[in-house]
């Protein structure tokens, strides 16, 4: 019983994702969680602005249901599995955080300085999630897939395409962290 | 009926996101300072194993649960729209601290704020369908 409120190892949690993306293709569906961005546009009527939302969004209802799921495993997860504990990060990585301000390294789940819920009062908090956000949205739909669709599945399907992605989103992750972060924080 | 099992797969899904911390701005932060073999190990195992599966499943001819053959189409061979959109989707990644998945696992988890990001998220896949055809691919 004293497991389950344990982290998930990544030896356990990587392979639990193989089993997701195996249980979809089984199931045949593909693994793709930014897919349901566009399929939510589409629904909220972004298909009277431009072609790329005519699409039968009613047909990716299955990847809604996925979503909906990930949004209560989340629930799940937090109230009856001790989810949002606080991850063992690198002291180093902690020390970094504080010098650019994060106080609530290492003692949360998330940084309180970008998710708790006085953000909501902090323009430049509202800013960088907005932001932050809206390149995630762009970017996956420029690159065709996200990180499951690309990282997991692409990869796992041997796709050169799916490396120039996950190569693309390391040099814009280490950009951001290495040489923006000491700009804006 | 069947939307039950898509349900519980995305159930199983989030589950595994918020409790291998892989939804955890922290976690993202320490994987692009190289700090921490965690989020490498994640992936790393992930795809091990996915790459037996896809093998075994086109070796075997291995069928859906209703019988029907699985097909694997392979992406448009293409250099720019996955360099460029992977980068603008690393930069977006490692601000936000969530992709996809775990921004949506986040906000069952309660962490209100998220709302934001995923409002974000929406608003930068209407901008591509917008600016679609003026983009390099």
């Amino acid at each position: 019983m004293d497991l389950i409120n344990q982290p998930l190892p990544w030896y356990i949690a990587g392979p639990l994702i193989a089993i997701t993306m195996l249980s979809l293709l089984l199931v045949g569906k593909n693994f793709g969680m930014s897919s349901n961005l566009r399929t939510m546009c589409t629904a909220l009527g972004a298909d009277k602005t431009c072609d790329f939302f005519c699409f039968d969004w009613k047909g990716q209802r299955w990847n809604l249901l996925v979503m909906l799921g990930a949004v209560i495993g989340g629930f799940i997860a937090v109230n009856y599995l001790s989810g949002s504990n606080t991850p063992e990060i690198n002291p180093e990585v902690i020390n970094n955080l504080k010098v650019l301000g994060f106080e609530s390294a290492g003692s949360n789940y998330l940084p309180l300085e970008l998710f708790g819920t006085s953000v909501f009062s902090s323009v430049k908090g509202i800013f960088i999630l907005l932001i932050g956000g809206i390149l995630v949205g762009f970017g996956a739909r420029y690159a065709g897939g996200c990180t499951s669709g690309h990282a997991i599945s692409g990869l796992s399907n041997l796709q050169l395409p799916s490396l120039i992605a996950v190569i693309g989103f390391f040099i814009g992750g280490l950009v951001m962290v290495h040489l923006i972060f000491p700009l804006i924080f | 009926m069947k939307g039950i099992v898509y349900l519980v797969i995305g159930i199983f899904f989030g589950i595994v996101m918020l409790k291998s911390e892989a939804a955890s701005w922290f976690r993202i932060y320490e994987m692009f300072q190289f700090k921490a073999f965690h989020m490498y190990g994640i992936i790393g195992s992930a795809l091990a194993l996915g790459v037996i599966f896809i093998q075994l499943i086109k070796r075997y001819k291995i069928k859906t649960f209703n019988g029907e053959q699985i097909h694997f189409t392979d992406k448009n061979k293409s250099v720019y729209r996955y360099l460029f959109g992977g980068i603008i989707f690393g930069l977006g990644w490692a601000l936000a601290g969530a992709c996809p998945g775990p921004m949506f696992t986040l906000l069952g988890a309660g962490f209100f704020p998220i709302i934001i990001v995923i409002l974000g998220a929406l608003l930068g896949t209407w901008f591509y369908g917008l600016l679609k055809n003026k983009l390099p691919h």
